[in-house]
């Protein structure tokens, strides 16, 4: 009940290829998420899995069966927008319902799921206003529960977070996660942002340009990316990528993590002037410029006092040092 | 109004330019409908005067309406209009919504192709026009000029609604085809409300050209069952003797259904306006 499957998908706009050959199973509730950088296609992936925009080439299977002609109304998926895309003219209780009522869903069943999503969602006090009487947090939340009322094999959820303010993000992303945890449903959620990747997935796949760079859980990825771009985009602050030859190292680039790097006013690998100081209170981050590695992001737990241009020495961990092929394939 | 950015010079300024403007724009309308209220003699003698108790005269409005059937004509240029500007505001909302949401070869191309119309006046195929209009017999009706005026007002409306439409919100109509939503669905219940103001505004660009119109009139539908309110109005110029006071009381008649077109779908601009500022 739910499963996905993508065989070599194609994607062009005119000469434009966008995905570039996308293969990806998604077994039955899972939630993977799509993190890459603007433009690197994950709506346009999302956008073919809902059949809102034929594949130039390639499949679609949901459960097995092939959905590649299956108008998107019929795929049995609902999809979260993540500019809330609301109907203007009707109100929460309506927008919940047009769908349902579209695919002709008797009018008691309607209104027991409504009842159900609105509960889940704490919306009932708003289901007879119109979205313009909503706060963004609550508009997303009606957005949230149109898909939950559909009942769908697969969530879709595009950014739906980018449009909220901090706070508000980091409490819909929890509300996410726990309507996860009790539908058990497939989702499939688009991000820009690592952090929510990081948070929500059972499964991150990694988009670059229009390729997958690395499928795997979050902690497979931090621990072990496949490559450069992987290094460089999971994890915050991001890794430091330092040229291996002013190193002396035999590999094209040397890879380490801001928090496997430890500092010294005495000793250590790498001397260094401290830049810059950012204190956050849980960690402080230290940007040093090193003789041998140039500037480095350094992570400590806790506060540590350090003023701008005093002399550090920082040493790298060294069962935590990616290194990097010329190809950028992590070198074993 | 904050008193910190304007001041009482600044704003009288203002005032004294806009009502100049004002007045400059209405001056022939006032002009107009003050001499049709007059003799002949007050027309003559003193144009640029309101009408005395000495001049004052309804023989133009009496001749109107007694003469030709007035009532007739209006109702044809009535009809001519309000027909016109739906099919224009339908059609080109409709031809809007295909170019700018879907993608399909030589796009482009049509979408150029009708904004040429935009810049060729129509009267140029005059001559087509009417051979065409009499092989199909359909010179002397109001169907002629119906469909002459929605061709002549698709170009426009299609090139502005086109640029409305490209921003609605994909993400609104996406998720409409989730739902289930037909296209027609989409285009009816989803995008044209959300367009509404910008139809107001094609609405009065078209509709006033074609109130005013006399080509079309006088070369496709001349006749007496046919005639519109600016060629009924003709009947009073006379190649040697004038009948101001009918012309003009005509004219002073036939303000009256734009203005009330007008306020309509002003009212809808202002709300687009503001509704677009405040939210
Ligand atoms: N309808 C379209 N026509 C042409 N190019 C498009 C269209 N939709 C997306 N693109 C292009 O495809 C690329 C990927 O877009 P998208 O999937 O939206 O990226 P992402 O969601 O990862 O930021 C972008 O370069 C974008 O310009
Ligand atoms: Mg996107």
């Amino acid at each position: 009940m739910g499963s996905l499957k993508i065989e070599n998908v194609k994607k062009a706009f005119g000469p434009v290829e966008v995905l570039k050959g996308i293969d990806l199973q998604v077994s039955d509730g899972e939630f993977v998420v799509f993190v890459g950088p603007s433009g690197c296609g994950k709506s346009t992936l999302l956008r073919v899995i809902a059949g809102l925009e034929d594949s130039t080439s390639g499949r679609v299977l949901i459960d097995g069966a092939d959905v590649s002609v299956t108008p998107p109304a019929k795929r049995g998926i609902a999809m979260v927008f993540q500019t809330y895309a609301l109907y203007p003219h009707l109100t929460v209780k309506n927008n919940m319902a047009l769908g349902l009522k579209q695919a002709g869903t008797p009018a008691a069943e309607i209104e027991r799921r409504i009842k159900i999503a609105s509960a889940m969602l704490s919306l009932e006090p708003y289901l007879e206003r119109r979205p313009a009487e909503l706060s963004g947090g609550q508009r997303q939340r009606v957005a949230i529960g149109r898909a939950v009322v559909r009942e769908p094999k697969l969530f879709l959820f595009d950014e739906p977070l980018s449009n909220l303010d901090a706070a508000l993000r980091v409490n819909t992303r929890l509300e996410i996660a726990q309507l996860h945890r009790r539908l058990k449903a497939t989702m499939i959620y688009v991000t820009h942002d690592q952090v929510e990747a990081m948070t929500l997935a059972d499964k991150i796949v990694v988009l670059n340009a229009g390729r997958i760079e690395q499928i795997g859980s979050p902690m497979e990825l931090y621990n072990s990316p496949a490559n450069e771009f992987v290094a460089g985009f999971i994890g915050s602050p991001k890794m430091n990528f330092i040229d291996g030859a002013r190193l002396g190292e035999t590999a094209k680039t040397i890879g380490v993590r801001p928090e496997h790097l430890t500092v010294d006013t005495k000793s250590g690998a790498w001397k260094g002037t401290v830049v810059h100081a950012e204190h956050l209170g849980a960690d402080t981050n230290l940007y040093l410029d090193c003789e041998k590695a140039g500037l480095i992001t350094v992570r400590i737990f806790g506060v540590y006092n350090a003023e701008p241009g005093a002399t550090l020495y920082t040493t790298p961990d060294a069962a935590k040092t990616y290194r990097f092929g010329a190809d950028g394939k992590v070198l074993k | 109004m904050s008193t910190a950015t304007r001041s009482l010079p600044r704003a009288l300024g203002a005032h004294a330019i806009l009502l100049t403007y004002t007045a400059i724009a209405l001056f022939p309308v006032i002009l107009v409908v003050m001499n049709s209220f007059k003799s002949r003699a007050g027309i003559f003698g003193a144009p640029l005067t309101p009408p005395t108790p000495k001049t004052f005269d309804l023989i133009g409005y009496t001749t109107v309406f007694g003469q030709g059937d007035f009532f007739h004509y209006f109702q044809n240029s009535l009809v001519v209009t309000v027909a016109s500007l739906f099919f224009v505001l339908l059609f080109g909302a409709m031809a809007a919504f295909a170019l700018s949401e879907y993608r399909f070869r030589g796009n482009t191309m049509m979408g150029l192709y009708l904004a040429l119309g935009i810049m060729i006046p129509i009267r140029l195929g005059t001559v087509a026009i009417l051979q065409l209009m009499v092989a199909t017999g359909l010179v002397n009706t109001l169907t002629a000029l119906i469909l002459v005026y929605t061709a002549q007002g698709l170009p426009l409306a299609i090139f502005i609604l086109s640029e409305f439409m490209k921003q609605v919100s994909d993400d609104l109509k996406n998720a409409g085809r989730i739902d289930g939503l037909s296209e027609y669905t989409i285009f009816f219940r989803l995008v044209l409300p959300l367009v509404r103001p910008s139809m107001a505004t094609v609405a009065v660009f078209t509709m006033i050209p074609i109130w005013n119109d006399l080509w079309f009139p006088l070369i496709l539908a001349p006749s007496e069952q046919t005639k519109t309110v600016t060629l009924g109005a003709q009947l009073f110029l006379g190649q040697f003797v004038t009948n101001w006071n009918a012309i003009l009381a005509a004219l002073s008649l036939a303000i009256l259904p734009v203005l009330i077109l007008y306020v309509i779908f002003s009212r809808q601009l202002i709300r687009g306006i503001t509704s677009g500022a405040v939210k």
